[in-house]
């Protein structure tokens, strides 16, 4: 009787994990608003096109309709000056946004795992060096480095495979759009310092165990240890720095949008739609509000998240 | 303890001039420079202000001249402020960021050292869950949208406060509030979390049965070894926090160093650029000293040879 057999399976470090996330309702209320958001500006901005005919770069042809309108039934977070509804606005930011999360995150989380976890099982001299030069990095304004890296692979330098990832996950291959895409990985590049930091310090605490010592003695390559048998063992800590790098990642976004070094239109992000809609604040609040709060939201249920896996990954330094 | 001191103050110097030159690199290294504005010089006139600032040699000997008068402390003039020296800049500007920040960082320490505290005595209470709520919005707000909304409140609705304008008490208080909210947050969550491990510990048992009062047990004991997370955060923030925080001073209109870098930065003006740097970079390692030094004194565990 196969529907009998119950398949007993052994209580996971992961499978724990989850168990307790579950009971986290505050955690548990950040990954419901993160699911909505990612659903939202993949399908959202397809219905609001068909619903009402309206997009990110609609300005309408009529001269009376250009112009700022409060939250109505048909707009329903208003328009900005150029009549441009921001709902579809906001959507279609919430995109870049969360892309700017991933990517700047999966590009810091590549570097700073390799660049710790190497530092930390080489150690001695070459530790120290290297993280020196993190040291360093710290002190370099990364808003230099933003530019720099913008300036230098900006325009038609940009490499070809930001261009085509821009084609591929954006739809569209225009310059703009791999400006955008070359913003997210400049911010990767000047994020991974702390994930090094983290990830040495597990490293340290685990390469004189027996297990490397085992590797170790089987053969197995520096390269093998540090890869296949260390870095897996650090991943509790790695996880939860890595949802809390997002939310940090997309507010510094959102801060290079509002100084003009971010996205430019008719491309937006939260970041960017909320700094438009600061100059406008004492006339049209709308234009600020709608991009603000859903972006305070989003960073909200991300902390929010990131704090309840911390507390699921690693029980022993339960805080909160 | 005097030997540690002296070996990390004389490490500052070298370790600000490598930071110096990895910028000068970076600022070489973007292409484009302060003279590639829209509005083109004449190339006799740029040829000649070229000519003024040395910029006319070759790489290597620009950056032995720059690196020796740095090493004298002495920055150069700015390319966009004409006559006016970096360190002239750096002085008259420093003061109002330091003004706000120093402000700004003693409201969030009194505003997160108490709701931290109160948090973890009182945990799971309804003050722990509703302090810990608010210190998670202060992470997730903005201050580019935080500034705005309390300006929109309190200068155009209430007419309580003046939304800008430098002078007085009533200027400084809108951007010292948005300036803190997120650092009250931080150190409000950091509090909690370090005073909740050491209540915990073996330390304050052994306080506890020796017969001290409550009291005494959390304002000799606990607090001291609760306060060391935000030890380590306060160094490097209160650093970036003197030198300025962009966003506060643009959206407040304050003439401080924050604003004055970043537009150093999009003129590429370098000599202001590479003062500014290495103020900052010589300020948080000073800041990360003082920490060190001041752990010893909150933990008595730390010692340094």
């Amino acid at each position: 009787m196969a529907e009998n057999i119950e398949i007993v399976k052994g209580a996971s470090l992961w499978r724990d994990a989850w168990r307790r996330l579950r009971r986290n309702k505050l955690a548990m209320f950040g990954l419901g608003v993160i699911a909505f958001m990612i659903v939202a500006v993949i399908i959202g901005p397809a219905i609001i096109k068909w619903t009402t005919g309206y997009t990110y770069d609609f300005i309408p042809t009529d001269r009376d309709l250009v112009k700022a309108m409060p939250p109505s039934f048909r707009h329903l977070m208003g328009t900005d000056d150029a009549g441009r509804d921001i709902f579809a606005r906001v959507l279609q930011g919430g995109r870049i946004s969360l892309m700017v999360g991933v990517i700047s995150t999966t590009v810091s989380l590549i570097i700073g795992v390799s660049y710790g976890a190497t530092a930390g099982y080489l150690g001695g001299r070459i530790d120290n060096l290297m993280m020196r030069i993190v040291d360093i990095l710290y002190s370099i304004p990364y808003i230099l480095i933003v530019i720099v890296l913008l300036s230098v692979f900006g325009g038609p330098s940009t490499p070809e495979w930001i261009q085509w990832l821009s084609t591929t996950l954006g739809g569209a291959g225009n310059q703009g759009l791999s400006q955008i895409f070359l913003l997210f990985f400049a911010l990767g590049l000047v994020s991974w310092l702390t994930m090094a930091r983290v990830v040495r310090g597990q490293i340290l605490s685990l390469k004189n165990q027996e297990f490397v010592l085992a590797a170790k003695a089987t053969g197995v390559s520096t390269f093998g240890i540090i890869f296949r048998h260390l870095v897996p063992n650090a991943l509790g800590p790695v996880i939860v720095y890595a949802t809390l790098t997002v939310p940090s990642v997309m507010l510094t976004e959102a801060f290079l949008s509002y100084l003009g070094l971010g996205v430019q239109p008719p491309y937006a992000s939260w970041g960017s739609l909320a700094s438009d809609g600061v100059k406008n604040i004492a006339i049209f609040p709308w234009q600020l509000l709608f991009p603000g709060l859903t972006m305070a939201l989003t960073l909200f249920s991300l902390n929010f998240l990131g704090d309840g896996l911390r507390d699921a990954l690693d029980p022993q330094t339960r805080k909160f | 303890m005097l030997s540690f001191i002296i070996r990390r103050l004389l490490i500052i110097i070298p370790m600000a001039l490598l930071v110096v030159t990895l910028t000068w690199g970076l600022v070489r290294i973007a292409p484009g420079n302060f003279y590639s504005a829209e509005k083109k010089l004449p190339p006799a006139v740029e040829a000649n202000i070229r000519k003024k600032y040395g910029l006319d040699k070759p790489w290597y000997t620009q950056y032995g001249m720059m690196m020796s008068n740095i090493v004298r402390g002495d920055f150069g003039d700015s390319l966009k402020y004409q006559g006016q020296s970096v360190n002239e800049i750096i002085r008259r500007h420093l003061p109002y960021s330091a003004v706000i920040g120093l402000l700004g960082y003693l409201l969030a320490l009194a505003i997160g050292l108490t709701a931290g505290t109160v948090a973890a005595l009182k945990q799971n209470s309804g003050f722990d869950y509703g302090s810990m709520s608010l210190a998670m919005l202060g992470l997730s707000v903005p201050n580019f949208v935080l500034g705005p909304i309390l300006v929109l409140i309190f200068s155009f609705w209430l007419y309580l406060l003046p939304p800008g304008r430098w002078g007085g008490f009533s200027g400084i208080v809108l951007p010292v509030i948005t300036l803190s909210a997120i650092y009250a947050a931080y150190i409000a969550r950091l509090t909690r979390a370090g005073m909740l491990e050491v209540m915990r510990s073996d330390y304050i048992r052994t306080a506890r049965a020796k017969g001290l009062d409550e009291k005494t047990v959390l304002l000799r004991h606990a607090i001291r070894g609760g306060l060391i997370p935000v030890l380590s955060f306060t160094g490097p923030a209160l650093a970036a926090l003197l030198a300025g925080t962009v966003v506060v001073e643009k959206v407040f209109a304050i003439p401080g160093l924050g604003n004055i870098f970043i537009q150093a930065v999009l003129n590429r003006d370098e000599p202001l650029i590479l003062g500014v740097v290495a103020f900052l970079s010589i300020l948080i390692m000073i800041f990360n000293l003082i920490v060190d030094i001041a752990y010893g004194f909150l933990d008595p565990r730390i010692r340094y040879e």
